[in-house]
């Protein structure tokens, strides 16, 4: 790697303690040779509002996303964002956002699954960033190209499909949006917009812990001590299983897998981006209702 | 095929960011974002402001008023950490105000596809503001009888 790991104390204990940095590590090396720091936000205009000097943009609609089906961007396309946003195949990437990361969490897994080996987190996001009186500046970031391979992306070990969860009951499925949603009183989170959802539940099966969980007050990780404690103990999670987590579109799911992933150490983790946008409006699959989790259909 | 016809205060809004290129048109949304006035005393301790539900996206605060001349006035909020659902609500707020009930209820509910913001902003994002938009007209109904 081109760029040190953050030797931080606090990052100790996770099982992939490379792929996280802290705010103090992280304005220590800004503008280091070979380090591209991107920030990823719900809010289209955060980035303009402000953002970490010498920081670029990449919009999980405008950038990630297929500009048609649902799906994400092709190998030239994820090649021609690389490139524009001065990111080669060996750079250190460091993300952020709002949100506890919900964003970055998922703009990390989109360059998971476009093998991106070096791809990091800043612990707490933009909000613990601005929190410690961190320097932002509204201007925009002009990075020299970069020279990015056209890399064909894989889903088969991070991503699921309906198909796969469908093949997967029975196994460990955990629904990481808000109770409400699980129980089926509605479809979206709380003031969250409609988005055309039919269905209100969840997956059979589905275990319901909410990805807030995972998160502190200050938008960091949780110790290990405490997602042990959620994940293997009360879950029940070994690195035996096979687990599928899922919210609504995908990035609530997509700090769950992270945490699952790299902070516990767990390797056959894998996100199902169709999440309940598809599930709960797709015909003839089953749903259950209620607080409890279900039984596999027969 | 029949011209729409807007207010001239929508026309003039979306005229301005047709004539931009795609990431100006995003500029102009966020200043749009910073021109949203603070709520007048009145408001700022309605009971809904204290009915913020965490885990939401972009909680937008609308007050939409007619007045005794039958004119609309909109006041809105949201977090300065939303300034995309802020320059919806600014947008609408200056586009709106000023008009008569009737020709709020008589702008199309696809205004917000109008202004050129679906690329920039992204599609689904811009229902946020159809869903301001909604409501808006609902409450003016309402008011109307």
């Amino acid at each position: 790697m081109t760029v040190d790991l953050d030797a931080a104390p606090e990052l100790f204990g996770y099982a992939h303690p490379e792929r996280l940095v802290t705010t103090a590590w992280l304005e220590k090396n800004l503008g280091h040779d070979g380090l591209v720091v991107v920030e990823s936000d719900e809010d289209v205009l955060l980035y303009e509002v402000g953002h970490i000097p010498g920081a670029v943009k990449i919009d999980w609609h405008t950038d990630l996303n297929h500009p048609v089906e649902r799906d994400y961007i092709n190998g030239e396309a994820f090649s021609d964002l690389m490139i524009k946003k001065g990111i080669s195949r060996d750079t250190a990437v460091v993300i952020y956002g709002d949100k506890s990361n919900w964003w970055a969490a998922y703009a990390l897994w989109v360059f998971t699954l476009f093998g991106h080996e070096d791809v990091r987190l800043l612990n707490g996001g933009r909000d613990k960033w601005i929190a410690e009186g961190r320097a932002l500046t509204s201007n925009p970031s002009t990075p020299a190209p970069a020279e990015y391979p056209v890399i064909y992306r894989d889903d088969t070990e991070h991503r699921a499909y309906r198909e796969d969860v469908l093949a997967h009951l029975g196994n460990p499925l955990v629904d990481v949006r808000s109770p409400e949603e699980y129980v089926g009183d509605r479809t979206t989170a709380p003031a969250y917009p409609e988005e055309g959802t039919l269905r209100a539940g969840h997956i059979p099966t589905a275990v319901s812990i909410p990805w807030a969980r995972a998160a502190a007050e200050d938008g960091t990780f949780r110790s290990i001590e405490e997602l042990t404690a959620i994940y293997r103990d009360e879950l029940g999670l070994t690195e035996e299983d096979e687990v599928i987590v899922y919210c609504r579109i995908g990035e609530r799911s997509s700090h769950t897998w992270f945490v699952l992933t790299y902070l516990l150490g767990l390797d056959g983790v894998q996100n199902y981006d169709g999440s309940w946008t598809e599930w709960g409006s797709a015909v003839r699959v089953p749903i259950v209702k209620g607080a409890e989790p279900g039984v596999v259909p027969v | 095929m029949s011209e729409i016809i807007l207010p001239p205060s929508l026309t003039a809004i979306r005229d301005d960011f047709l004539a931009l290129e795609q990431r100006d048109r995003l500029q102009l949304l966020l200043e749009f974002s910073q021109e949203l006035p603070a709520l007048p005393p009145r408001y700022a301790e309605h009971p809904d402001l204290l009915e913020r539900v965490e885990e939401c996206q972009a909680p937008v605060f609308i007050f939409p008023e007619v007045d005794s001349d039958g004119i609309f006035h909109l006041h809105a909020t949201a977090p300065a950490e939303a300034p995309t659902t802020r320059g919806f609500a600014s947008i609408l707020a200056q586009g709106l105000d000023g008009l008569t009930a009737q020709q709020v209820l008589d702008v199309p509910d696809d205004f917000p596809y109008m202004i050129g913001l679906t690329e920039a902003v992204s599609p689904l994002r811009i229902r946020g503001m159809l869903g301001i938009l909604g409501r808006i007209k609902r409450a003016v109904r309402a008011h109307l009888g």
